[in-house]
């Protein structure tokens, strides 16, 4: 591992009032590697994506992007380093359709005049190669079902070819199959370098694609592990709480290969 | 975009790939039913309007009423297009009747009392509306108050500084020969005008819509049929050459009228063809959305209140066009909200939601027809103001209603 990672966060922090969301935060993601961010709820996992993604961006705290400084202000910083970002609440405008939703902020147009001919061709195309399953592209995203908006959220994170995807929660809504799908589909984008970060509850998810799963508990780090060589229980046990002083178990030989 | 079935598979709005005759006609009525709704149904309404005055008073339809009708509406409709705008990101503007009020007073203050050209005063008054809605934008955007809140004191200041800027001179007549006077006053008489527009506008719309079915279908996607296409210009240009005709009867092409239909047309293309449109669209349609797909939420906010004044300001000089002064009366009665209350009327019947996201500038026209012509109808038979003003706030409750039911029925779910 001679190359940094490609996003790495040092001492971030985060207040809403009198509540500590964020607490010097630690987070290293690798290109061609998926970190799972587990925590309880209300541990600080959607706050730190904000701050990653530049919609509500860090009080304090360092962001090194491929080894330099940057800062991320607002959404467009974020989206201009290639870090795209599915949100747990998966917030659309209900009044555009799936073509609308999928380019809003990037849209393709002609000397200045929307091309819709090739943004619906685009939006067909990007459906065939996630395979997924929707009625129309047509369609205003407010008839959609909740996976079927998740769906949509997560082609509209990889329309702009990003090297970071921030995902949270991504198979709350899903069924059976789609969460399978998805998850192949997080395998295949690491297979292709992109660096994932997963947010999930679900241990069987983390498990099956994950490569380490970082802990945050009371907007704290807590742990840092190796999925293969960790047992589910040392997981939960820190999510949970129940090993505070989980330092001892952290896999620090991957921190320390990198200077 | 009305109303929308989360359970019907196929979307009555999109467009069928190998559609037999049969499937148009269930498409034709799944749209009918769903999606264009509302513009039909008011269009069939302004018929039956036009009928009822017609068959109370045989002049309702006579080309003199039908083109004045068309010149009377341009104030109002002008400052509805405004309000389609603000309430298409899903806010309100109380304060459009006081600011039209003020462009005219300050047009008649700067060029009569103080000797301005009127090419200078008509667009320092222009400007003026502009930078009401500026600042209604910074209170609103910037600040934080809500924007009912700032521009109903913006609709009490507004006509203050008006009645203010009148109190001096009382009331100031406008040069009958001026400018000003000439917007609704001036007339293209040679019938080439009226029916040339027309024919532009029928050609325009069939190779446009042409164009596009080609271009999806050279993609190979689904694409309107031209059997479809020819109908909706059969239709547009029935419409139109009727219309061209009727002005020919009178006047020929009223140049308020044309100044009303070239802005919808501009404003429309605006919103729904570049990238600047859509995310106005997208604000009224999920404001966290828009602002994660980087759109500046507080510029778009405040452009469109400056949009907004500016239009209500054109619109405060088409009505001291029409009345060819600017008086503290007129002043009072454009502050006493019963403008306010007709443009938000037309833009809601027109069928622009309330709740931010969904509808068009074209909207402004279609409501500000059924409102002044039941406005005219009822001058025309002597219907006392009272009765006037129950009828047109009935009406707007009537529009409301159907926007909140269509709403409730576009499957606007709550998402935990
Ligand atoms: N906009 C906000 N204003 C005030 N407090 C907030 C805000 N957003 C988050 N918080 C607080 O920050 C803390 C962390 O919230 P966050 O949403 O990041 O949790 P989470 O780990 O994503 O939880 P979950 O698993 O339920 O999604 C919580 O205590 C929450 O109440
Ligand atoms: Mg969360």
């Amino acid at each position: 591992m001679a190359y940094p990672p490609v996003l790495a966060l040092r001492g971030v922090s985060k207040r809403f009032g009198g509540v500590h969301a964020l607490v010097d935060v630690e987070l290293q993601i690798r290109a061609g590697e998926v970190v799972a961010l587990v925590g309880d709820n209300g541990a600080g996992k959607s706050t730190l994506v904000r701050a990653i993604s530049g919609v509500g961006p860090a009080d304090k705290g360092v962001i090194e992007w491929e080894g330099h400084l940057v800062q991320i202000k607002r959404p467009h910083d974020a989206q201009a380093l290639g870090i795209a970002t599915v949100y747990q609440d998966l917030a659309m405008c209900d009044n555009l359709d799936v073509v609308g939703n999928l380019f809003l902020g990037r849209e393709i147009d002609r000397m200045g005049i929307l091309d819709e001919v090739e943004m619906e061709r685009r939006a067909r195309e990007l459906m065939r190669t996630l395979s997924i399953r929707i009625p129309d592209v047509r369609m205003p995203v407010a008839a959609l079902s909740a996976g079927q908006r998740q769906a949509v959220a997560i082609s509209r994170s990889l329309m702009a070819a990003p090297k970071v995807l921030l995902l949270d929660e991504p198979t709350a809504a899903l069924g059976i199959e789609q969460t399978s799908h998805l998850l192949d589909l997080v395998e295949e984008l690491r297979d292709h370098g992109l660096a994932v970060l997963l947010i999930s509850h679900n241990m069987g998810d983390i498990k099956a694609v994950a490569d380490r799963v970082a802990v945050l508990r009371l907007g704290r780090n807590n742990g840092l592990f190796d999925v293969n060589t960790t047992s589910q229980e040392q997981i939960i046990s820190s999510i949970t709480g129940a090993a505070d002083n989980a330092v001892a178990h952290r896999t620090t030989r991957d921190e320390e290969a990198w200077p | 975009m009305d109303a929308v079935s989360a359970t019907s598979g196929r979307h009555p709005r999109t467009r069928g790939r190998n559609m037999n005759l049969r499937g148009y006609a269930d498409a034709f009525r799944a749209r009918l039913r769903l999606g264009e709704r509302g513009p039909i149904l008011v269009a069939l309404g302004l018929v039956v309007i036009w009928l009822v005055f017609q068959s109370l008073d045989d002049n309702f339809l006579s080309p003199r009423n039908l083109s004045n009708l068309s010149v009377d509406i341009v104030g109002t409709g002008l400052v509805a297009v405004g309000i389609v705008f603000v309430l298409l990101i899903g806010e309100i503007d109380l304060s459009v009747g006081s600011v039209s009020g003020l462009a005219g007073a300050a047009f008649a203050v700067l060029n009569v009392n103080l000797g301005m050209p009127e090419w200078l005063a008509l667009i320092v008054a222009m400007l003026s509306g502009m930078a009401v809605g500026a600042v209604h934008g910074f209170f609103f955007a910037w600040v934080g108050v809500p924007a009912f809140v700032v521009t109903l004191a913006g609709l009490l200041a507004w006509n203050g500084l008006t009645l203010f800027l009148l109190g001096a001179s009382g009331t100031i007549s406008l040069d009958e020969e001026g400018l000003v006077a000439s917007l609704t006053s001036s007339y293209f008489g040679a019938a080439a005008a009226a029916y040339g527009l027309a024919a532009l506008g029928i050609a325009a719309y069939f190779l446009v819509s042409h164009r596009n079915r080609n271009r999806h279908k050279a993609a190979g996607m689904p694409h309107r049929s031209l059997s479809e296409i020819w109908v909706r210009t059969g239709v547009l240009a029935l419409i139109a050459l009727a219309a061209a005709y009727t002005l020919n009867q009178f006047q020929g092409l009223p140049l308020a009228l044309l100044i009303f239909l070239t802005i919808i047309v501009a404003s429309d293309y605006i919103l729904r063809r570049t990238r600047y449109g859509r995310r106005v669209y997208a604000l009224g349609g999920g404001i966290e959305a828009a602002r994660r797909a980087g759109v500046g939420v507080a510029r778009v906010r405040i452009l469109m209140f400056m949009v907004s004044g500016t239009l209500a300001a054109i619109g405060g000089l088409f009505v001291a066009s029409g009345l060819t002064s600017a008086s503290p009366t007129t002043a009072r009665a454009a502050g006493s909200g019963m403008l306010l209350i007709n443009a938000i009327a037309a833009a809601v019947i027109g069928g622009t939601s309330l709740f931010g996201g969904r509808g068009s500038t074209w909207s402004a026209l279609l409501g500000v027809l059924v409102i002044e012509s039941i406005a005219s109808g009822m001058a025309l038979l002597g219907v006392q103001d009272a009765v006037q003003f129950m009828i047109t706030g009935g009406v707007l409750l009537a529009a409301v209603t159907a926007d909140t039911l269509s709403r409730r029925s576009a499957g606007a779910r709550d998402r935990a």
